[in-house]
């Protein structure tokens, strides 16, 4: 089940000159009766190290945009390009390939596996791309630690908080060292207290140089972004 | 705070999507087991069926082992030779009196008697002198001549006394030996010196009662006399039948030998007979009855292979969620395919193996209740955790299928 390699170079991403995430008219179109456009024409540049938010009504088409940036979801028409790679050539396979190894979720529902340890549902990250299966347990708990989660190793997620939950699914996140981090309204479900927490943490990335692109509905989670993108009715409608 | 550790994957390893087969494993059993009551009762059909398998074949196997046993260890030793009627009406002896002699000559005979029903008309066996007065006394019983050479021919045990050897035979002494019922009825138990009986007006001394004998059962109930006293006494014109236990599988060889040995002018006189083995008809009866429970154990696996599909499926539902989430994680279709198929198929193995050992189980226990060696072809116990991984295979394809077909969206949005 080895699959080969789109391709990507590291060193053209160490030099940026290379977007990370280059949408150029990305249409998505979901039905053939009376089909709804969730995505028109959008155009967009996202840059190595960049941290954007996403904001816009519900429906206006955050969360297709994102699928598509992360290779859960294909665009109807136009060009992605994947840290220079165009990934509407790649096959399944190959899409699995890359959100293994350059692309990490965080969910509003966190979607941890609820009859497995912490430590086991962040070293699942590890699963899926050949990666070696010695040390697994070492980089798990080194990530688990980041989040100040080293003392929870053993428990259930369902004997932790909110706050702590995401915090796991952050952990798991960063074990696999991914480029972009794709964030669907990762503090849609906490408390205001617990959200500042999970902010420091993904602020904590953003300086240590990860890209991460984030949707959410909450204006002062938004700030926190260097960039923010409103959406409306499947087109971009400010950037800035 | 620590950055994400940075990739020390080159280019050409990237991008890589890839299972090891310990991981697939792992994903599997912690699936399973995360849910053990649920994995127990979908496993008991196939459990059910498979045992009901390897104790049908296992006690098929037992039973016949046992039946085959028994008829090699007496029947296919045995030849009896018998005179038959010359067809041209030549009254003449067909069995000569040292056929004992003759036959002991043949390789592969172990022992060779001759046996004559003798014909005694109405004459009554009695005990002599009366043991008691008021009891029936006369009785009408088989009397029997026998060479010494048959009482080893059909492994005769004594209960008292002593059997009849070639000087009682040359002779021509009146002695006799009882069989133990015969001995019964005749309210004989002891022997000394004296005992003895009589037949119609002839006075037979008794020298032993028989404990049992392996073959010739009739002889349980007979007085049996020595071929000496039968001529002199009765007018015995020849021996009417000869026995002889061979060794293990020369049967064969020597129904053909021994007219030759006996009578090389007329051999076809002679009449060879040996059990033949009730194989057929036996076959028959458990080929019937092994369909029967054949067919039971294959419903049970079929309820047991429609359990784990539906069980597989049912988990697929409730796990859409995980399927998104091991998809986002850079999970194949054929991972998540292969991790259900996993899955359904060590249901399988699992209730192959609990169900072989407790078909041997069942094969042991009954075989002990009935006092039989358990006997089992290896190849089943060992067949049936491979029936039971092909049956969870079969039954969890559907189910697999379905996970794979999952879109990552769709499973991401709809599961949590
Ligand atoms: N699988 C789908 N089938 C049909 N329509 C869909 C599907 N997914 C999303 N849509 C539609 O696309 C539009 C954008 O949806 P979505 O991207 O989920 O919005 P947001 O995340 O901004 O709330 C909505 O009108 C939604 O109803
Ligand atoms: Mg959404």
């Amino acid at each position: 089940m080895v699959e080969d390699s789109p391709g990507i170079d590291d060193e053209r991403l160490v030099e940026a000159a290379v977007p990370m995430v280059e949408l150029t008219r990305i249409t998505r179109r979901y039905g053939s009766v009376a089909p709804v456009e969730a995505l028109r024409s959008v155009d967009l540049e996202v840059r190595t190290g960049e941290w954007v938010a996403i904001v816009g009504a519900s429906g206006s088409g955050k969360s297709t945009l994102l699928n598509i940036v992360g290779c859960l979801d294909r665009q109807t028409s136009g060009t992605y390009r994947l840290a220079g790679v165009d990934v509407s050539t790649l096959n399944d396979r190959q899409r699995a390939g890359m959100r293994s190894h350059y692309l990490a979720f965080i969910f509003q529902s966190f979607h941890l596996m609820a009859h497995r340890s912490v430590l086991e549902n962040v070293t699942l990250a590890e699963v899926y791309g050949r990666r070696p299966r010695t040390g697994r347990q070492g980089r798990a708990h080194a990530a688990l630690s980041a989040v100040g989660l080293e003392g929870r190793t053993d428990f259930l997620p369902t004997r932790l908080s909110g706050g702590e939950r995401q915090r796991v699914a952050i952990a798991r996140a960063l074990i696999s060292g991914p480029k972009l981090l794709l964030c669907d309204e990762p503090t849609g479900n906490l408390d205001s207290a617990t959200t500042q927490g999970i902010l420091e943490l993904l602020g904590g990335l953003h300086d240590k140089g990860l890209t991460i692109i984030m949707i959410t509905h909450d204006i002062t989670v938004a700030d926190r972004a260097e960039r923010r993108l409103r959406i409306a009715d499947g087109k971009i409608a400010g950037d800035g | 705070m620590t950055t994400p550790a940075p990739s020390r994957r080159g280019p050409a390893e990237a991008g890589r999507s890839g299972m090891w087969a310990r991981d697939l494993l792992t994903e599997a059993f912690a699936g399973l087991f995360g849910r053990p009551l649920r994995m127990a009762l979908t496993v008991l059909g196939t459990v059910i069926g498979l045992a009901a398998l390897v104790a049908t074949l296992g006690l098929s196997r037992t039973a016949g082992n046992q039946i085959i046993g028994r008829f090699d260890e007496l029947n296919a030793t045995e030849i009896t030779v018998l005179a038959n009627p010359d067809p041209n009406g030549d009254p003449g002896p067909t069995i000569p009196w040292d056929a004992p002699q003759r036959l002991s000559r043949l390789n592969g005979v172990v022992a060779a008697g001759t046996l004559s029903e003798i014909d005694v008309g109405d004459d009554l066996v009695s005990a002599s002198p009366m043991r008691d007065p008021r009891r029936r006394t006369d009785f009408k019983l088989a009397v029997e001549a026998a060479s010494p050479e048959l009482f080893t021919a059909i492994r005769a045990k004594l209960h008292s006394g002593r059997l009849p050897d070639r000087g009682h035979e040359q002779r021509g002494d009146h002695v006799a030996v009882l069989g133990p019922n015969a001995a019964e009825q005749l309210g004989i138990t002891r022997l000394d010196g004296s005992t003895a009986i009589r037949i119609g007006d002839q006075v037979l001394t008794v020298i032993g009662i028989l404990d049992e004998v392996a073959r010739k059962h009739t002889l349980l109930s007979a007085v049996i006399i020595p071929e000496g006293a039968a001529r002199s006494l009765f007018a015995l014109q020849a021996p009417q039948s000869v026995v002889v236990e061979t060794a293990v599988g020369a049967t064969s060889l020597l129904s053909r030998q021994i007219p030759l040995a006996l009578r090389p002018d007329k051999p076809d006189t002679l009449k060879i007979s040996s059990p033949q083995p009730p194989q057929q008809l036996r076959a028959g009866v458990s080929r019937d009855l092994n369909v029967l429970f054949l067919m039971l154990g294959g419903v049970s696996l079929l309820v047991g292979a429609i359990g784990i599909a539906n069980v597989t499926l049912v988990s697929v539902m409730e796990r859409v969620g995980e399927i998104g989430l091991r998809r986002a994680l850079g999970a194949t279709r054929r991972h998540i395919a292969g991790q259900f198929l996993m899955e359904s198929v060590t249901m399988g193995v699992l209730g192959g193996v609990l169900g072989a050992s407790i078909g041997m189980l069942v094969v042991v226990a009954v075989a002990a209740y009935q006092s039989w060696t358990p006997v089992i072809d290896p190849f089943v116990p060992l067949l049936a955790p491979v029936i039971g991984g092909v049956t969870g295979l079969l039954a969890g394809l559907y189910p697999a299928l379905r996970a794979a077909a999952l879109q990552p969206v769709e499973a991401l949005r709809s599961g949590t």
